[in-house]
C-alpha cells in the first residue's frame, strides 16, 4: 500500500518488510509496506502486538540479531537492511530520530541532561567549540522548558515525566533529522502535559519540516499530528489512507471497530458501547 | 442511568469530611490529599478525576482503609474507619473490594485462577461474616461467569491469559466476597480501546446487576462520563468541582476541569 501524498521521490520507502524470530519459525511481521515523503506525517496505529512497534524498530535496525528482517528499507534510495552498525548509527541520531514511550529508557540517569542533548549533538556534527551549549538551551527552550540553564544542569530523576519526555524530543531534534519516529510518545503522560508534548512534535516537525512515523494506538492523538495513517492488525497492514477518510468513514471493517471503540463521546453515557466484535469477526473467539 | 439527587437526607455509604493526608515533615512536607469532603450514596456511580499526583488514589487508599488520614473524618455505613485497628475491619473488608490497574502485579503470578479469585473468602477477617458466601466453589463458579470466563480457567495461572482477561479475573475476585462497594482505580487504563470497551461493558452491567456503589478512579473524562453518574475533579489534594457528570461535562465551571476537558485529543466529526 502506497501512501505517498506528496510528489518527488520517498524519504523512505519500506517493501515487503518481514520479521521473524525462533529460526523462522516465528514470523510477527508480514511484509509491510509503506513510503514516507519528505515533511510527510504517516501514522501507525493498531492494537497491542499489532506489530507498530516491531515496524519502527525494524526501519531504524534495532531488533535483536535473533530476529530475521527480510524485504526493504530504502533511505533517500540506498538499501538499509543489512548495512552495519557502524552506518546505521550514523544515520540513527542526525537524520533519523527517535523518541519512545518511556524517556527514562532514553536518558542516562547518571548525567545531567544537558550533557545528553549536546553529546548527541557532538556525536554527528565535527567539533563547534564552545557553540553546543548555547544550541542546547536554546533547543531544551524550544521545547516548551521554561528554565533552559536549570534543566540542562540537573539529572533526569530531577525531572518530571512530562519534562522528560520534552528533553527527549529535543535530544531527538537537536540534529534537526528528516525524519522523526515517536512510538507512543505521550502515553505514559497526563492528559494536560500530553496536550502540550503533542503540540510542542507538531511545532518542530513544521519548523523543521521534518517527516514523522508516528505510533500510538490512540486513534485521536494520531488524528492531531498525522495526515494519512496505517492500520496495522497481527503484523499486516490491513488499512490505509487519509486520516480524514480513514476516521470519517472507515471502509475496512477492522478500522470501523477500532474507529468505533474510541469514540466514546457518541454513546449514550451508561450504555452498551460498541466493541471491534461488533464489527469485526477477529480469529481468536472469545471476551478478551 | 438513574439520577441520585445529590441533597436527599438519608447518610451516605461514605461520608468523607475535611480529609488530610500528609506525607513526610519539614521541608518535605507534602499534602497528598488536602481538606476532601464529599458523600457517596448507596447506588451511585461515584467518579474521581485527576491527573498524577492529584490525590486521586490516595484518597480512595484511605477509602479502603489502606491508608490513614492525618486529620478529618471517613464514615462507612455510620462507622468512623480512620482510626480503626485492621483488626476490627472485617466489616469493611468485606462489603469494600477493589479492582486496580494492571491486573499483571495486582494477581499472584504463582496461584491459579481458583485460589486467586477465592482469596478474600479464606481470608481471616472475612471468614465467617454473616454477608460473606460459604461455599468457595459454588461462588468461584457464579463470579467467573459473571464476568464471561469460562469455568475451565479456574485451573490456569495468570499469564495464561491477556490483559483484559486478567481484569475480568481481577473483577471476579473483587466479587467473590459479595460486596456492596466497588473501588476501581484506572480499571481500563492499560488496557487496549477495544478491550477497554468490553470491560467497561462489564463493570456497567455488574454494577447494575449487583445493585453496587461504584467509586471509580481515572485520569480519562471520557470514561468517566460514561461510567458515573456523579464526579469529582481533583487537583492537587483538592476537589475543584464535583457534580452531576453530564453537568461538569457539558458546563465546567473550574479553570482546571475546562484545561483538563480542552487537553483530550479527539477524532475529527
Amino acid at each position: 500500500m502506497s501512501t505517498t501524498a506528496l510528489t518527488g521521490a520517498p524519504l523512505l520507502a519500506v517493501r515487503d518488510l518481514s520479521v521473524a524470530f525462533d529460526r523462522g519459525r516465528r514470523r510477527v511481521l508480514h511484509q509491510v509496506s509503506f513510503d514516507i515523503a519528505p515533511g510527510q506525517r504517516l501514522g501507525l496505529i493498531g492494537e497491542s502486538g499489532s506489530g507498530k512497534s516491531l515496524t519502527a524498530l525494524a526501519v531504524m535496525g534495532l531488533l535483536p540479531d535473533s530476529a530475521e528482517v527480510t524485504g526493504s528499507v530504502r533511505w533517500r534510495g540506498a538499501e538499509l537492511l543489512g548495512q552495519g552498525e557502524r552506518a546505521l548509527a550514523r544515520l540513527r541520531g542526525s537524520e533519523l530520530a527517535m523518541i519512545f514511550q518511556e524517556p527514562m529508557t532514553a536518558l542516562d540517569p547518571t548525567m545531567k541532561v544537558g550533557r545528553q542533548v549536546a553529546e548527541v549533538r557532538r556525536l554527528h556534527r565535527s567539533a563547534e567549540p564552545g557553540r553546543v551549549r548555547p544550541l542546547v538551551l536554546a533547543m531544551l527552550s524550544s521545547v516548551g522548558l521554561p528554565d533552559p540553564v536549570r534543566i540542562a544542569d540537573s539529572f533526569p530523576h530531577q525531572l518530571s515525566g512530562g519534562q522528560r519526555q520534552r528533553v527527549v524530543t529535543a535530544m531527538a531534534l537537536v540534529n534537526s533529522p528528516d525524519l522523526l519516529i515517536c512510538d507512543e510518545p505521550t502515553t505514559a503522560l497526563d492528559v494536560t502535559v500530553q496536550a502540550r508534548v503533542l503540540a510542542l512534535i507538531d511545532q518542530a516537525l513544521t519548523r523543521e519540516q521534518a517527516a514523522c512515523l508516528f505510533i500510538s494506538h490512540d486513534l485521536a492523538v494520531v488524528a492531531q499530528v498525522c495526515s494519512n495513517v496505517l492500520v496495522m492488525l497481527d503484523g499486516r497492514v490491513v488499512d490505509g489512507g487519509p486520516v480524514d477518510r480513514l476516521f470519517r468513514a472507515p471502509e475496512h471493517p477492522y478500522t470501523a471497530g477500532l474507529v468505533a471503540t474510541a469514540r466514546l463521546d457518541l454513546v449514550e453515557p451508561g450504555s452498551r458501547l460498541p466493541v471491534i466484535g461488533d464489527f469485526y469477526a477477529s480469529g481468536a473467539a472469545g471476551p478478551q | 442511568m438513574t439520577s441520585i439527587p445529590s441533597d436527599r437526607a438519608e447518610p451516605g455509604v461514605y461520608e468523607v469530611r475535611d480529609v488530610t493526608r500528609i506525607f513526610g515533615h519539614g521541608d518535605r512536607r507534602v499534602e497528598g490529599v488536602a481538606g476532601v469532603s464529599l458523600t457517596v450514596h448507596s447506588g451511585e456511580r461515584y467518579g474521581v478525576v485527576g491527573e498524577s499526583g492529584s490525590g486521586k488514589s490516595t484518597l480512595i487508599r484511605m477509602l479502603a482503609a489502606l491508608d490513614r488520614p492525618s486529620s478529618g473524618r471517613i464514615e462507612f455505613q455510620g462507622r468512623s474507619i480512620g482510626e480503626l485497628p485492621d483488626a476490627r475491619l472485617g466489616f469493611l473488608r468485606s462489603a469494600v473490594q477493589l479492582v486496580f490497574q494492571d491486573p499483571r502485579s495486582s494477581l499472584n503470578p504463582r496461584m491459579k485462577v481458583a485460589d486467586i479469585v477465592t482469596e478474600p473468602l479464606r481470608s481471616r477477617l472475612l471468614r465467617g461474616r454473616t454477608d460473606v458466601p460459604t461455599d468457595r466453589s459454588r461462588r468461584l463458579a457464579e463470579v467467573l461467569d459473571a464476568v464471561g470466563l469460562p469455568a475451565s480457567a479456574a485451573r490456569r495461572y495468570p499469564h495464561e491469559f491477556s490483559g483484559g482477561q486478567r481484569q475480568r479475573i481481577a473483577i471476579a475476585r473483587a466479587l467473590a466476597p459479595n460486596p456492596q462497594v466497588l473501588i476501581a482505580d484506572e480499571p481500563v487504563s492499560a488496557l487496549d480501546v477495544s478491550v477497554r470497551a468490553q470491560v467497561l461493558n462489564l463493570l456497567n452491567d455488574l454494577v447494575r446487576d449487583a445493585q453496587l456503589t461504584l467509586i471509580f478512579v481515572s485520569h480519562d473524562l471520557t470514561v468517566v462520563r460514561h461510567i458515573c453518574d456523579t464526579v469529582a475533579v481533583m487537583q492537587a489534594g483538592r476537589i475543584v468541582e464535583s457534580g452531576p457528570t453530564a453537568q461538569v461535562y457539558a458546563r465546567p465551571q473550574a479553570d482546571y476541569t475546562r484545561r483538563l476537558l480542552a487537553s483530550i485529543p479527539t477524532l475529527p466529526s
